[in-house]
């Protein structure tokens, strides 16, 4: 099982949890066993078998667009940072 | 009893005095200014070293360390360094020529001569803290001194942003703000106060800023950033600008305005407890189009104003962008280009990943298609 951090944004639809686990050795594997975990959660992230345009997702503090996406290999030891922009200078 | 002349008439004898044609001849000569430093200070040879003549025996070695290569002295009038060239022979140095006529004639005869940018007596004593750090040091006083930073945005990180940065001795600080200061930013914004509610933030930053440092110039904007005005605004020319915006169109608008003039953006945002800070410095590192191409859907990009945001999240993170800003204006350290800082408050835990620029970014990829300002308001309700 890997460890996701979930930002504030998104901790109503993981039941205020920061961060949850998932299991799978590819980023799409992991994200698809986070959405039959948590629908609500996984679908802000993950849909139609793409990751949301807007969400950046690191593993191991790399950004899986310059790896290999959703092929990226993922680790039980690994962390994986879900990241949506966050606009507030207020 | 030997006099004052006595002693001048033999110690010139015993040295040899050079004109200013010869010395300009003498090749690979070390010059050396033996006057004191309010002397130096109101001008010297161009590429001599400053060592006064009371300090002369102890740091000319670091000054030239090879006796056998030509040192040239001077004074104003060519007396203390016939004393100062006996001094260097008594030490060893193989070939020492004191100028004839020093200073003095040589201004008079119309050579070059460099004016040194030195700090005011006023000025030594309040960035003192910052000349004692060698990275720092007079050199980078001076550059901080003529460091010109745009902060958009006078609130939460904006706040703490102007008054260190006012501190640090920032030469001039540009604010851009369109809003009033009113009782619910008194929770994080400390450049503001009960004594200015109700009035425009960039004139009661402007009072907090100048109530620090009278030597910061502060120039203001009363206006929203808009396409129409951004242009205006960054022709004022601004070395660094410090992102503390607190919405998306400002945000994408002041990244594509940024990397099309190669103006280094030092970015903040915040959110509750979690804050996120980097520096994108255009076609060196990645851009805010590489981190997030697009903006979260406005359910998941929820303002300060609906979700909250503590108090102090505001003053870390702006204050780590001062870090930044200030790490820029002094072209020291190791900036947070291409690493992307997020801060978690309430664990208190700090992770950094990394940003690499992408090839395919449509505003600093290798074939851009965003080339002028789109509308940014759609774009970010899309």
């Amino acid at each position: 099982m890997s460890v996701v951090r979930v930002p504030p944004v998104l901790r109503s639809e993981s039941g205020g949890a920061r961060e949850v686990e998932a299991s799978g050795s590819t980023v799409r594997e992991l994200l698809e066993d986070l959405s039959s975990r948590m629908p609500a959660l996984g679908s802000k992230v993950y849909g139609e078998g793409e990751i949301q345009s807007f969400v950046n997702v690191y593993v191991d503090g790399e950004d899986v667009r310059t790896r290999n996406g959703l092929d990226t290999p993922v680790r039980d030891s690994s962390t994986v940072i879900l990241l949506p922009a966050m606009a507030g200078g207020c | 009893m030997t006099t004052y002349r006595e002693l001048l008439q033999r110690t010139k004898g015993e040295i040899s005095e050079i004109d200013a044609g010869t010395a300009q001849a003498t090749s690979g000569a070390t010059w050396v200014d033996v006057r004191e430093i309010d002397e130096w200070q109101e001008g010297h040879l161009p590429g001599a070293v400053h060592v006064p003549r009371g300090y002369l025996e102890s740091r000319i070695e670091a000054a030239a360390a090879d006796k056998t290569q030509p040192v040239i002295l001077y004074c104003a009038a060519g007396n203390r360094s016939a004393f100062a060239a006996k001094t260097l022979q008594d030490l060893g140095y193989e070939n020492v020529y004191s100028l004839a006529g020093g200073f003095t004639d040589w201004k008079r005869n119309g050579l070059e001569i460099v004016m040194p940018r030195t700090l005011s007596p006023e000025r030594r004593t309040r960035y003192s803290r910052h000349l004692l750090i060698p990275e720092i040091g007079e050199e980078g006083q001076l550059k901080l001194l003529d460091a010109k930073i745009l902060l958009i945005g006078a609130g939460g990180l904006g706040s703490p942003a102007a008054l260190y940065l006012a501190a640090a001795g920032i030469g001039t600080l540009g604010i851009v703000d369109a809003d009033i200061v009113d009782e619910t930013n008194l929770q994080r914004q400390i450049a503001h106060s009960l004594d200015t509610l109700g009035t425009p933030k960039v004139d009661s930053a402007k009072r907090a800023i100048q109530a620090l440092n009278p030597d910061v110039n502060v120039i203001t904007y009363r206006e929203r950033l808009t396409s129409e005005n951004i242009d205006r605004i960054l022709d004022d020319g601004w070395d660094i600008i410090v992102d503390g915006a607190d919405n998306f169109p400002t945000r994408y608008l002041v990244n594509d305005a940024s990397v099309w003039r190669g103006i280094p953006v030092v970015h903040g945002s915040i959110y509750r407890f979690e804050g996120q800070v980097t520096v994108f410095k255009p076609h060196e590192g990645p851009c805010y189009r590489c981190l997030f191409p697009e903006p979260p859907p406005p359910e998941l990009a929820p303002s300060c104003a609906e979700g909250g945001v503590l108090g102090v999240l505001p003053g870390i993170v702006g204050t780590l962008q001062t870090n930044e800003a200030i790490k820029l204006a002094a072209e020291i350290g190791e900036p947070l280009v291409g690493r992307l800082l997020l801060l978690d408050a309430l664990a208190t835990e700090f992770n950094e990943v990394k940003i690499e620029r992408r090839a395919d970014c449509p505003v600093c990829g290798d074939h851009p298609t965003i080339t002028e300002y789109i509308d940014y308001v759609e774009f970010c309700a899309r």
